[in-house]
């Protein structure tokens, strides 16, 4: 074994790249409570003293402190930046300096060029010019391919959000092998993955051969930019300090050539705590210096920022980044995943105070360990920042190295990735159903021409036939509209630095998704139990609907209308699974717009669950707005009745409740009274 | 048998330990002036359900409940005293924790009968929140409309019955707030050897915004809610109240 592996328990790993074996082989479970957590260093405080003032600063520079207007981003095209040398523990920024801005213009050299003008700034004339003739962008790409029909369902906002202007993100590199096995490690895999590949050179294969070499110059720029900030990332980490930076190195490098729509960091803590444990026990650092090298790192993750324009902010509600980090689970031979690096990544929004960014996401299960359980619930009362997920379910699939991309999306690290597919309004293709194509707002022709719903009320069967076509029609035209984005996203917009941190074979994830679902499912619990009557205008077409008589609504755990969501979801996903898809990626679905509803609601018309014109949708997969009248078990019992087979992409359910109704305040609630009388 | 039910709620933090299955009674006799449910008040109304329905719904998502419940609270449960007893004994065969909360109002000490029944309720019932609106006789009467002689009899009937009791107090200002008050009724709580948990609940005003919707008129219009902090307070002086109760009962 080698020198900087001293200690550690070999296996699989120590001959083939797997982290996963890394890990189990040589995590430790952590059982106890939160009391060994260190307190933020003054150097902590005083590095967050000049965040939080260079956050303010930008603030009142409008949302962009500076902006990179000459220098197209890579891993290596600026110089180290620091915030305070002697002060920092962990290293590295997107562009020379914190807060500046890089520019990325191999998604579209337009978005660039708006994210530029929009808040201020101009980017060089020559850059331009390069971008629009020399050298093509994904961007261009896809609208050399597009369709009349793709053009049209694009401006109606019957597809929407297509990362086809933008970076697709989603796709989360295995950091940690940079810090497990060192570049020079990984390069000679990469050589070897490159040896074996297929000897016909089929279009499949010179694409990978390509797309290896490519992989090769990212870990080669990777090592040089390390080598600019003093560190030697060509071998392995030797100990805890070395693993976050190279961990950190590997992932700066990924956003320094993405500006992509969720740049998650995929799942590191317990594998950090690994060289923790071992730096510990040799004395080499305390907890205070390693809770040190952890707050510096979450800080850096913290002010990861990329150019963007008013509107994307608009889709995303702010400028999110989703450097998403899971946490704790459970392994599939039994044992919980919790480790004190679990506690001490949670512990940053104590000693940093709560943020959004990273997105902890805590996979959840019943068999975590207590104080770990209470630890999150103290954290999630006190910041409001932590995110949850169910392990029990995901880990049936995904096993015990998987990892959330963005919100819900997960992953097996280093193996699997995804190619980010938005939104399918499905509210509006109802409308469409009973217009025979007709967009309602827009009054054009944008769907296939069915024959629209005759008389004055709607009927159940009819409209349900009508929208099981015009579904079919939706899925054709939006997966056939993802085939080109991801066509020409590994065409000109490689990820080539996340890619170098997969497999050479990645399972890739198709992934699409569905926006509207309870205004669907309530629209047609309207129409099948209630009356509806429709209103049309003076062009003939369907603009507005009286409902009348009481109907089930999704979210109160009546399976009259939670059928209904489940069979749309069910048979929308049917619909995508049976189209050929860009690189046998594997179709799957999400119900997951957490921010983009309102966006969406503004586009769509009245529909017959009541619901008004440009009024949102609800987030997710949640029940519409005040509909749910039995409390919140029966929402989300509706809710965990979609089937995650069909929605393997994801299910969002954003709940909000006001602490009173949490429970009761301590104060006044005396609990037991015999204990308390002898206070 | 068929229950008058005016609803239920899902997921209930407040109502007793747990996460609890809140079922909601239809029909009070109190006519509280600060009730945020006037629309329970009257008898005899509202959905008819068994007691199979409500279980079914309950044992649908029984994981949420592992460690609360059902509770009845309304509207006054206890006026449908069989009804009720029929729920709790099922709950009981199927080992689901009980909670009732109560006004007291319907308890009748002087009809031997109806106390037999109501031991049988008790008897499958594994906690009581007893919420007294009012130690005093007449302020009693003053505020919602009915005596509490009959309130303050069911609390010592449950003492007896070694019925595990949790006493809810709301303190509205100018009405409950008052210091002498407030020891009464610590000092007549602290008798109660079955006591586990005193909740003071300070008064807020977002039912006035249901008596609007309903056409009512919200008596107590103008008085403002219940400063949270002044809550610690007051309770205090109730705990002061038991104390000496209990001093008292050791000597």
């Amino acid at each position: 074994m080698r020198e900087e592996w001293k200690d550690f328990v070999g296996g699989k790993w120590d001959h083939e790249v797997n982290v996963r074996d890394f890990i189990q082989k040589n995590y430790t479970q952590y059982d106890g409570d939160e009391s060994f957590l260190a307190d933020a260093t003054q150097n902590t405080k005083d590095l967050w003293d000049m965040v939080m003032d260079l956050t303010k600063k930008e603030r009142e520079a409008g949302g962009v402190l500076d902006m990179d207007t000459k220098t197209v981003s890579t891993i290596t095209s600026h110089g180290p930046g620091y915030l305070d040398k002697s002060k920092e523990t962990i290293v590295g920024f997107q562009t020379d300096k914190p807060f500046k801005r890089s520019m990325q213009p191999y998604g579209g050299i337009r978005m660039a060029e708006k994210a530029c003008s929009d808040n201020g700034y101009e980017v060089d004339p020559e850059i331009s010019e390069f971008f629009s003739t020399h050298r093509k962008t994904h961007n261009a790409g896809c609208f050399d391919a597009y369709n009349q029909e793709m053009r049209a369902c694009r401006s109606s906002h019957i597809i929407t959000g297509l990362p086809d202007a933008y970076g697709r993100g989603r796709i989360i590199g295995d950091y940690r092998r940079v810090a497990l096995y060192g570049i020079d490690r990984l390069i000679e895999d990469k050589e070897a993955q490159k040896a074996s590949t297929g000897r016909v050179m089929t279009d499949d294969v010179i694409r990978l051969r390509e797309e290896l070499s490519e992989q090769m110059v990212a870990l080669k720029l990777m090592k040089e930019m390390a080598a600019s900030y003093g560190c030697d990332i060509s071998k392995p980490a030797s100990n805890v300090q070395e693993a976050i930076q190279a961990v950190y190195f590997g992932y700066l490098s990924a956003v320094k050539e993405q500006n992509g729509a969720a740049m998650s960091l995929g799942r590191t803590s317990t594998f950090l705590d690994c060289y923790a444990q071992r730096d510990l026990k040799n004395g080499t650092f305390t907890e205070e210096q390693i809770q040190e090298f952890v707050d510096h790192f979450i800080m850096k993750l913290r002010l990861i920022k990329f150019a963007r324009t008013p509107e994307y902010n608009q889709i995303f509600a702010g400028d999110p980044v989703w450097v998403t980090e899971s946490l704790a689970g459970v392994g599939v031979d039994g044992r919980h995943m919790v480790t004190k690096m679990s506690f001490r990544y949670l512990h940053t929004l104590e000693n940093l105070g709560a943020s959004p960014e990273p997105n902890l996401t805590v996979l959840w299960s019943p068999r975590l360990p207590e104080g770990f359980k209470k630890y999150c619930a103290k954290i999630s009362i006190t910041t409001s920042s932590i995110q949850y997920e169910n392990d029990e379910l995901m880990r049936v699939t995904h096993g015990d190295d998987y990892g959330i991309a963005c919100c819900v999306s997960s992953m097996v690290i280093g193996k699997q990735m995804q190619f980010f597919g938005a939104r399918a309004n499905v509210a509006k293709c109802l409308l469409y159903a009973l217009n025979g194509g007709v967009d309602e707002v827009t009054k054009k022709q944008v769907g296939p021409k069915y024959r629209p719903v005759v008389g004055d009320y709607l009927e159940y069967d009819d409209v349900w036939e009508k929208f099981m076509d015009m579904l079919e029609w939706q899925a054709d035209v939006y997966v056939n509209t993802l085939n080109i984005i991801h066509y020409m996203h590994d065409k000109y917009c490689y990820e080539r630095a996340q890619m170098a941190l997969h497999d050479r074979d990645v399972l890739r994830y198709f992934a699409t998704g569905v926006a509207g679902l309870s205004i669907v499912a309530d629209s047609l619990s309207a129409i099948k139990y209630g009356k509806v009557k429709v209103i049309r205008d003076e062009d003939g077409i369907i603009t507005d609907f009286e409902t009348t008589g009481d109907f089930p609504k999704y979210g109160n755990d009546d399976d009259r209308v939670d059928e209904i969501a489940q069979s749309v979801v069910h048979r929308f996903m049917t619909a995508i699974r049976r189209h050929h898809t860009y690189r046998d990626g594997v179709p799957t679905t999400s119900i997951l717009t957490i921010t983009s509803n309102v966006t969406y609601g503004k586009a769509t018309g009245n529909t017959p669950d009541g619901r008004r014109k440009g009024q949102p949708f609800a987030p997710g997969a949640n029940p519409m707005h005040g509909r749910d009248t039995h409390g919140a078990v029966a929402s989300l019992a509706s809710v965990s009745k979609l089937p995650f087979n069909d929605a393997q992409d994801g299910i969002s359910n954003t709940f909000t409740i006001i602490p009173g109704a949490l429970g009761k305040e301590d104060q006044v609630f005396a609990g037991d009274i015999e204990l308390d009388l002898n206070k | 048998m068929k229950g008058y039910i005016h609803s239920i709620e899902s997921f209930g933090t407040v109502d007793g330990p747990g996460v609890r299955f809140v079922v909601f009674f239809q029909g009070c006799p109190m006519r509280c002036k600060y009730c945020h449910n006037p629309d329970t008040w009257e008898l005899n109304t509202g959905k008819q359900m068994d007691v199979s329905e409500i279980l079914e719904a309950f044992e649908r998502n029984q994981s949420f409940y592992t460690t609360g419940g059902i509770t009845a609270t309304g509207g006054e449960p206890m006026m449908q005293l069989d009804f009720l007893t029929e729920l709790f004994e099922e709950c009981k065969r199927r080992k689901i924790h009980t909670c009732l909360d109560t006004s007291g109002i319907a308890y009748n000490s002087g009809n031997r009968d109806h106390v037999a029944k109501v031991d049988r309720l008790l008897q499958s019932t594994d906690l009581v929140m007893l919420d007294i609106k009012h130690i005093d006789a007449e302020e009693h009467i003053e505020l919602c409309k009915q005596p509490n002689d009959q309130i303050l009899a069911f609390a010592e009937h449950l003492s007896e019955r070694d019925v595990p009791v949790w006493i809810r107090h709301v303190v509205v200002p100018g009405i409950t707030d008052n210091e002498e008050y407030l020891f009464r009724l610590g000092y007549f709580i602290g008798g109660l050897k079955t006591l586990k948990a005193l909740d003071v609940l300070p008064y807020h005003t977002m039912g006035e915004t249901k008596y609007d919707k309903l056409g009512m008129d919200y008596v107590l219009k103008g008085v403002p809610a219940m400063d949270k902090n002044k809550v610690v307070e007051k309770k205090e002086i109730i705990l002061n109240g038991i104390r000496k109760r209990r001093d008292e009962l050791k000597k």
